[in-house]
């Protein structure tokens, strides 16, 4: 089909997930007209929707603040920022607590009779949120996945096109300001919810100009059980692991004994049983992620009695922390016009080079997102000419250069071979990711040339998915010592020459540059 | 991967087709919706979380079921109380209190927290000697 739906508005918002909307929302409060795009459908797509997170919410007490902020500042390796982290406190207690009014979000009390606002249920903040950001006034249109940003003559973004999967045909929308909120990029790997990770906005982002930081360290890992998506790692600190033959594998731990499980499950399977919890915990583990037992309930299996076979399900950067870079908490990029918020740009502000965990991540979501929604609104209000010519910015699977290759399917399983074997990405080592970037590098130019698909939307997931992927490995191997989550075997321990940002970016040849560690919070 | 729509409890509402976020079902308008796409999804429950009807079963498996599998069989699972179970545990639905109330979440992420030993300070990190080990 080739209608074309076009809209003009003030604030562009692509994404639906806690970013986006929350973004969509205060852009609209803001008195901004705002459409809202999503790959999927704003209150299901995403990695939270399908989950149960805590949020980084603490009592504006400066010992518990204090005590907040440095918590993780080693397990970072010093790369976080007290400044960002005091503003994403503020404005996540703040957001927190006016989503319980506003929102009218069912959280549990304590036995003083008070909310207890540290956590949410993916399913039930979601779809507040889309009722929330509907009450707004945003338009929302849903199945509708980014394919590119539009730009002026003079670079800025003025908008962005994309496919309408149930309505058919494409949009065009013109937008005084953009916000990328498309989330992280996992690689298809199966884990809970990232189906729609794909990495769509940040080859958008970096078709015009922009740079990201931090994509060394984008190489989360959860654990799941063998035969199932549900990933929940924080259940698993009541596990003990064995191997086939019921013994214990010694080592193994859910949080700093993960690799013992990965360098295992290279030759032989895994097993885990939650032992360690008690009847109280086991209550808890159903009220806080009632979906994690769905998979054993349904398999027949008693994970508190049954050793069951486990898996490590790759996560990128949507429990890294790379992407997009920011030049402020206006959550502003290189480009004019454009804006990044949650999971899509980077969160080494916060967590430096590790995350692991759902709340900082949950509180950066609402509060880059907010960020991005009132400067976006306000940037929107300072472009008079909203008809200028426009050029699209998409190539790489939307344009091909000559010739028809493989299909995206086909390129994703390429990509995948690179970027999800434990004795690459995980445990990973110079000699290893260096012929596997050498890899990628062939299959971008594969996307470049053109693939065989006639659904650009796979197509531009799978060339996105390699150019992330190459960003990953060129920052692996240009950061030239362990640190965060990103451990070289072959550069055990940190180097104090490396204690700074890694910028990273460029299409076809891409590029590292240190960065400094201070962004204008 | 969604495996069943029932026959028996399905109303042709479409909103499995509109919620899925990775676009399965396929709306059909002289029948009930299809699982049009079983390979696009990602098994995250929550078409079975929005059925209003309890007409969904999402299988735990991340592949498809094999022939012949309970986890096909609509009756097996009416059996087993498996339509509807997640939306009671959630909550959802008239008359039920949201599963949120008992939400517990925040006693993992502190555990989590405690659990994790204070990792040693970067080697000649600069700030790390400047403000030494924590805690």
């Amino acid at each position: 089909m080739s209608d074309v739906l076009e809209i003009e508005t003030d604030v562009l918002v692509a994404g639906g997930g806690p970013a986006g909307t929350w973004a969509a929302l205060r852009a609209a409060d803001a008195g901004a007209d705002v459409v809202l795009v999503d790959k999927g459908w704003c209150g299901a797509s995403g990695a939270t929707a399908a989950a149960g997170t805590g949020v980084w919410y603490v009592e504006p007490d400066p010992q518990a603040r204090e005590e907040a902020m440095a918590s993780r500042e080693a397990l970072g390796g010093y790369l976080a920022d007290r400044a960002w982290m005091g503003r994403v406190l503020d404005e996540t207690y703040a957001g927190m607590n006016e989503f319980a009014a506003r929102g009218r979000y069912p959280f549990p009390v304590d036995d003083d009779g008070r909310q207890i606002r540290r956590g949410v249920q993916g399913p039930e903040y979601m779809r507040r949120m889309r009722m929330l950001v509907r009450r707004a006034g945003v338009r929302i249109l849903d199945h509708s996945p980014l394919l590119e940003l539009l730009t002026d003559a003079d670079g800025a973004v003025v908008g962005a096109a994309g496919q309408r999967r149930q309505a058919g045909g494409d949009y065009r929308i013109r937008a005084g300001a953009v916000v990328l909120a498309t989330g992280g990029c996992a690689f298809a790997s199966g884990a809970l919810g990232t189906h729609v990770d794909t990495g769509d906005g940040t080859l958008a982002a970096a078709e015009v100009g922009a740079h990201l930081s931090g994509m060394e360290f984008s190489n989360a890992y959860a654990i799941a059980p063998a035969h199932s998506s549900v990933t929940k790692t924080a259940y698993y600190s009541y596990a003990s692991f064995y191997r086939a033959d019921g013994t214990v594998l010694e080592g193994a731990g859910s949080t700093r004994g993960r690799s013992v499980i990965a360098r295992t499950l290279l030759s032989e399977p895994v097993l885990a049983r939650l032992d360690h919890a008690g009847p109280a915990e086991r209550e808890a583990m159903r009220c806080g992620q009632p979906n994690f037992f769905l998979a054993f309930d349904r398999a027949g299996i008693d994970p508190f009695t049954d050793r069951f076979p486990i898996t490590l399900l790759a996560e990128g950067t949507v429990r890294g922390t790379g992407g997009i870079a920011l030049a402020s908490t206006a959550c502003d990029t290189d480009v004019p016009g454009l804006y990044a918020a949650g999971d899509v740009a980077t969160r080494e502000y916060i967590c430096g080079g590790f995350t692991g965990g759902g709340s900082h991540n949950a509180a950066w979501a609402l509060s880059s997102g907010s960020w991005a929604g009132r400067a976006a609104a306000a940037h929107a209000r300072t472009v008079a000419d909203r008809r200028r010519a426009a050029v699209p910015a998409g190539g790489a699977g939307l344009r091909p250069a000559g010739g028809e290759g493989i299909t995206a399917r086909e390129m994703v399983r390429e990509v995948q071979d690179q970027v999800l074997p434990y004795d690459l990405n995980y445990l990973r080592h110079g000699d290893r990711l260096a012929p596997a970037l050498e890899t990628l590098h062939g299959l971008w130019r594969e996307a470049r040339a053109g693939l065989a698909d006639a659904d650009p939307w796979r197509a531009r997931e799978a060339a996105a998915m390699t150019a992330v992927a190459r960003w990953m490995y060129t920052a692996a191997l240009a950061r030239d010592e362990s640190r965060g989550m990103h451990k070289r075997e072959d550069r055990p321990g940190s180097d104090p020459t490396w204690h700074h940002r890694l910028d990273v970016g460029g299409l076809d040849e891409p590029w590292t540059r240190s960065a400094a560690l201070e962004v204008a919070a | 991967m969604i495996e069943v729509i029932s026959e028996a409890r399905c109303i042709d509402c479409g909103i499995c087709v509109d919620v899925c976020p990775t676009n399965v079902f396929d709306a059909d308008e002289h029948a009930h919706p299809s699982i049009a796409r079983q390979s696009d999804c990602q098994t995250c429950f929550l078409c079975e979380a929005h059925c209003p009807t309890d007409a969904l079963f999402v299988s735990p498996l991340s592949g498809p079921a094999p022939e012949g599998s309970p986890l096909r069989d609509e009756e097996s699972l009416a059996r087993e109380g498996r339509f509807g179970e997640y939306r009671g545990w959630i909550g959802w639905g008239h008359g039920r209190t949201p599963g949120s109330r008992n939400d517990r979440n925040q006693v993992f992420t502190l555990r989590l927290r405690a659990l994790r030993p204070p990792e040693p300070a970067a080697p000649g990190s600069t700030t790390a000697e400047k403000e030494g080990p924590r805690p």
